[in-house]
């Protein structure tokens, strides 16, 4: 039976992925022979190809061939200033290639004006609805704001893809209520991005946005480079520029050995993510003080909360926090017999699959696995809350039941001829005290 | 995966996102020959990788005439040097899950702390518990046991048991086709079968003995627990397993090829059913 399928006219799934992966090698006949000078936004794949190789980490090198060409395809097509291969995280039934780039500052203003008019629009829909209706006093607890793009968590943007050679999706930026519902769950990645993500507690978005929230967290956890490759840019006028960094122009290197032998010679670059959500932190306090003016003696009372600060950006991976008793990163040489020429690896114990290598002046990132973290040995989800405790019952609020008519006119009888039975009682006392 | 078809094998199993470097694959090709010779074994396979904090253990299996039963596991450091890991017994296998917690570290003479307050037992049994110390070597060899016992995987056909009950490679098999290569039901676990007894005489007669002698995959619980996609271009059907994270498994449909590996870090995800 199983050679019919050959005489079937449909295509099997190899070959109609084949058909989309041969767009990969055609080149277009209006590219002009560009100077090889010129500096492009598109990494070198296969370098990256081979020092991942030598340092046990790898997608097989035609995989990562066809990944290089589609990274130009997608350079080319959204004309990104700069962009990286982040990684690729795999998933049930599907997995995900994902490119970090830089975002474009139009990009910025076109999505803020989006999000405004949706708000306006929502507004008066809700007004409109809710004035035949009683208002209640009871406000939701404030929303943290999103960062703006181009800072903090949403520093980069990325795009995703389940197959070289199919169209690259971009993922929307990421939310701190997001990335702390991420926080509390441990849930696999299904591979459909329009999947909704079960768990409890319940994560505001689709698996869209558990993926982008991942993705931050893990940028943020495991993004490492050698000491002194980034330093910080000193800005005079505005303080929020915390996380502005550029390249030293005077890096020497910093030779294999040490890089292995000591955590300091690495450092974070990526901004550490709040418990907050956010890499800024923002004051709730003072937003809910601009809504309600009446309340002003009692926003006074109120301690205000303290701004939760998180280790600089640039710090030395030695200063990472130990959990579950396991160091949090573990460094190897890539090779035994010829030390002279191997490449220093750095992998992370609490995501596991984050791998950083550096040889000399060259070094890089990259993400392949789950994309959850490493729970320790048990992992308890969040108990459903306790339902709220009723009113408690009294004689004050218990309904008493009304008696019936005949009740009430019996009962006054009785009462009546009680009455009459005290008053010939009286009356012979009377007679008796008379007599 | 069989040691001959190392050198093609790994780039279809990379996909998970681990591989060896050239300077591993090198040593594994002339250590592998030796270590068959040695050992005379019938087959030799790389089982795979289990990283630890301070090292990482690169464990083969050698395999005897009846490929179920005759397996033979060895660990290295360098790829050179092999050493044989103890068979795992029922009553080690017992001994090591209650005390081994944790990661790897990497050193096999290390030994494990056995938490006394577990074990209500009477003082005896407390004793005799307290005196045997689990090292990572035993837990070592226990864990490629239990890989191999809940999440080896073979394609149907792949191994045929012959009349004396011996199970060997079928000359034969010429690879699932593309449409069985996308159906669970077509993998079978490489273990002892533990439901083909609970199948009804209904089920049984339409199995062929020689062939479905093992437990197939999409009878395993929780349902979900292997997730099959095709990589490479489409070419080649993975499987990797939730329960152990990192084994791959890999066949090229209408192709004999296949096998599987595990790198990881031989810890069982026991979250999976809140995972999934």
């Amino acid at each position: 039976m199983t050679t019919w399928s050959r005489y079937l006219s449909q295509p099997t799934s190899a070959e109609l992925l084949a058909d989309q992966q041969r767009l990969l090698f055609v080149r277009p006949d209006d590219a002009e022979q560009e100077e090889e000078l010129v500096e492009t936004a598109l990494p070198n794949v296969s370098e990256l190809a081979f020092f991942l190789e030598q340092a046990g980490v790898g997608l097989g090198k035609e995989e990562m061939h066809r990944i290089f060409l589609a990274l130009k395809q997608l350079v080319d097509s959204e004309e990104l200033q700069r962009c990286r291969l982040w990684g690729k995280i795999l998933g049930t039934t599907s997995s995900y290639i994902v490119a970090e780039a830089e975002c474009k500052e139009g990009l910025e203003e076109e999505e803020e004006e989006e999000k405004e008019e949706e708000e306006q629009s929502d507004e008066g829909a809700v007004k409109k609805e809710e004035d035949p209706l009683l208002q209640t006093n009871l406000k939701p607890p404030p929303v943290v704001p999103k960062e703006a793009l181009g800072t903090g968590a949403n520093k980069f943007m990325f795009y995703v893809c389940s197959e070289p050679g199919l169209p690259w999706v971009k993922l929307p930026s990421v939310s701190p209520a997001q990335i702390t519902a991420a926080r509390q769950i441990h849930k696999f990645f299904t591979g459909r991005l329009d999947a909704p993500v079960v768990c409890n507690p319940p994560f505001p978005g689709k698996e869209v946005n558990y993926l982008r929230a991942q993705i931050s967290r893990i940028s943020a956890g495991t993004q490492a480079s050698p000491l002194g490759y980034y330093e910080m840019q000193e800005e005079e006028e505005e303080s929020d520029a915390e996380d502005s960094y550029e390249v030293n122009p005077d890096f020497e290197g910093i030779p294999v050995a040490e890089m292995t032998e000591s955590l300091t010679n690495w450092v974070h670059n990526i901004q550490h993510i709040l418990p907050q959500g956010r890499c800024t932190w923002v004051n709730l306090a003072a937003k809910a003080g601009d809504d309600s003016n009446e309340n002003e003696e009692e926003e006074e009372e109120e301690d205000e909360p303290e701004p939760e600060i998180g280790p600089p950006l640039l710090t030395p991976l030695s200063k990472d926090e130990q959990m579950f008793n396991i160091p949090p990163w573990n460094t190897r040489l890539s090779s035994r017999l010829t030390p002279q020429h191997a490449v220093a690896v750095l992998r992370s114990n609490l995501w596991p699959g984050a791998v950083a290598y550096a040889d000399g002046k060259k070094f890089d990132n990259i993400y392949v696995g789950w994309g959850v973290k490493y729970m320790g040995e048990g992992y308890s989800p969040a108990l459903p809350p306790l339902p709220q405790g009723e009113f408690p019952t009294g004689p004050e609020i218990s309904e008493a039941v009304d008696p019936a008519v005949e009740e009430e006119e019996s009962q006054e009888e009785h009462e009546g001829s009680q009455e009459e039975r005290e008053e010939s009682d009286e009356e012979e006392k009377e007679d008796d005290d008379d007599e | 995966m069989d040691a001959n078809t190392l050198y093609c094998s790994l780039e279809l199993v990379a996909g998970s996102g681990h591989t060896l470097n050239s300077e591993q694959r090198a040593a594994l090709q002339t250590s592998l020959v030796i270590l068959r010779k040695n050992y005379k074994f019938k087959r030799v396979l790389f089982w795979g990788k289990i990283m630890g904090l301070k090292e990482d253990y690169f464990i083969a299996q050698g395999r005897g005439e009846d490929e179920l039963k005759d397996r033979t596991s060895l660990y290295s450091f360098n790829c050179i040097d092999w050493l044989q890991l103890p068979p795992a017994t029922d009553a080690l296998i017992n001994h090591v899950t209650t005390a081994a917690k944790g990661r790897f570290i990497g050193d096999p003479s290390f030994v494990y702390d056995h938490d006394p307050q577990q074990r209500p037992g009477t003082e005896k049994q407390a004793e005799e518990v307290m005196a045997a110390k689990v090292t990572e070597e035993m837990r070592l060899a226990v864990t490629v046991h239990l890989i191999d016992e809940e999440v080896s995987v073979v394609p149907r056909g792949a191994f045929v048991k012959r009349p004396h009950g011996l199970v060997q490679l079928n000359p034969s098999f010429s690879g699932l086709s593309e449409s069985e290569a996308i159906k669970l039901d077509n993998y079978l676990h490489f273990s002892e079968p533990k439901n083909l007894k609970k199948k009804s005489i209904l089920e049984l007669g339409e199995l062929n003995p020689a062939i479905d002698f093992l437990d197939v995959l999409s009878d395993d619980i929780p349902k979900g627990s292997w997730s099959l996609q095709l990589e490479c271009a489409g070419r080649v059907c993975v499987l990797r397993s939730l329960l152990w994270l990192g084994l791959t498994f890999y066949h090229v449909p209408m192709t004999q090829q296949h096998g599987y590996i595990y790198m990881g870090y031989g810890n069982k995800n026991l979250d999976l059913p809140f995972m999934l």
